[in-house]
């Protein structure tokens, strides 16, 4: 337990350790300690974000399917209320052909029983002038008495 | 305890044997030595007794305390290097987590002490807390193995072989005194000499008590190195002897020393922070103006 020489070998293997510590390990690490800190940090601070847009989106997510919900309730609605109509303007129409058919129906019976009158006013003129040709024996000068056939046909 | 032939006389030699240092230094012609052999020359060889260790003087060096000093130093160095080379971003092995942990640990208490920027201080605190924590370290050995491990290889029953290098006042003097001279730097280079001396002379007292103050400061400077040395070499000495004195019980020295080596845990880890921190704070006492 002498104090001898020792100390200055051991001042000179302390300097050059803590020389060594100095150029060597202690840059190295702390570069790579402080490099690797900030590093973690953004990475937190990455994660912060991702979960705010997370939240954000989740939010936008429920707007659009409420969005959604209330469209496509209207929709169904919009379409309800067009189907009522259609359904009525299709009674509507159902009437009104019915009725147009009705009338041209009336119209051509109209038609027809005119008709039918005509034929049997000429045919009851024929009747009248063979009887009157029967009865006087004789001919009847069709055109002298077609002003009289005439009048006795429209009397018909 | 050594059992075999070479055992020890009483608890004296034993004890006086492991507080030796493998010395090696020049003995001078004529020198009579310990088995009674006189030397024709001058020679440079190993001290067989504390008494040739004494008589080598100054010029003689702690083999032991030096070797295991630069072995411990290369291990920090060599797992510290290699972890910084290896270091990357990605997700540290646990080991080199640990490492930065301590990195981060005494770069942490550098900042929150030390507030000028320095390059050194930081390297220098790593460099010894974990030296000197390693070579607290060796306390933990158990006192007989290496030394009965050396003496075995070397053949010689009789091999000086302590294995804690901060039980050698050499070593823990050497380093504050490394301290010291960074006290003294740090002080001119922040204050210039002017202010060093003037730190030294002119304070507490004004200019006319000069020899008063320079006594006063003077001593409170030196105190600080000296104190550093004596307070890490004396708890791991006493430490050191206590596990030496315990060896001594037989059977009962298994839970004594168990018991003594857990509280010691805490010494060697407490003593290498002691040293770091107060490191730093001398340090940046030197920087500061008052």
């Amino acid at each position: 337990m002498n104090f001898n020489a020792t100390f200055f070998g051991q001042l000179i293997a302390f300097a050059v350790f803590v020389w060594f510590c100095m150029k060597f390990i202690w840059p190295l690490l702390l570069g790579m300690i402080e490099e690797r800190e900030k590093r973690i940090a953004d990475g937190l601070a990455a994660a912060e974000k991702g979960e705010q847009k997370l939240e954000q989106a989740e939010q936008r997510l429920t707007e659009a399917v409420e969005e959604g919900k209330n469209r496509a309730a209207d929709i169904i609605a919009q379409a309800q209320k067009r189907g009522d109509e259609i359904v009525e303007e299709a009674k509507q129409n159902a009437r009104v052909e019915g009725q147009r058919q009705l009338d041209a129906a009336r119209g051509e019976i109209e038609q027809e029983k005119e008709q039918a009158r005509q034929e049997l006013r000429q045919q009851v003129a024929m009747l009248a002038i063979a009887g009157a040709e029967q009865i006087l024996m004789r001919e009847v000068d069709r055109n002298a008495h077609n002003d009289v056939l005439n009048k006795l046909g429209a009397d018909l | 305890m050594a059992s075999d032939s070479h055992a020890p006389a009483s608890a004296t030699e034993y004890i006086t044997h492991h507080i030796q240092n493998m010395t090696w230094g020049q003995l001078p012609a004529g020198y009579e030595r310990a088995d009674g052999h006189v030397l024709e020359q001058a020679t440079w060889t190993l001290a067989h007794s504390a008494q040739e260790a004494r008589d080598m003087g100054f010029w003689a060096f702690h083999l032991d305390s030096l070797g295991w000093a630069v072995f411990l130093g290369f291990i920090f160095c060599f797992c510290f290097y290699r972890v910084a080379k290896k270091a990357s971003l990605g997700v540290p092995s646990k080991w080199a987590n640990f490492l930065e942990m301590l990195v981060e640990m005494v770069d942490k208490s550098v900042k929150e002490s030390f507030h000028a920027k320095s390059e050194v201080i930081a390297p220098l605190s790593l460099t010894i807390f974990c030296w000197v924590f390693l070579m607290n370290l060796m306390d933990l050995v158990p006192v007989d193995l290496l030394p009965e491990i050396a003496q075995w290889i070397s053949g010689d029953p009789h091999l000086y072989f302590k294995v804690v290098p901060t039980t050698d006042p050499n070593v823990t003097f050497a380093m504050s005194f490394m301290v010291f001279l960074l006290i003294i730097y740090y002080s001119i280079k922040s204050k210039g000499i002017g202010g060093f001396v003037g730190e030294l002379t002119l304070q507490p007292f004004g200019k006319w008590m000069l020899p008063f103050n320079l006594i006063l400061e003077g001593v409170a400077l030196l105190a600080k190195p000296v104190s550093l040395a004596l307070r890490l070499f004396g708890n791991l000495y006493a430490g050191e002897l206590i596990f030496i004195l315990i060896a001594l019980l037989g059977w009962w020295q298994l839970p004594a020393h168990f018991i003594w080596a857990v509280f010691h845990i805490l010494i060697i880890i407490l003593q290498a922070f002691i040293f770091m921190m107060l490191t730093i704070v001398y340090l940046s006492m030197a920087t500061e103006h008052h």
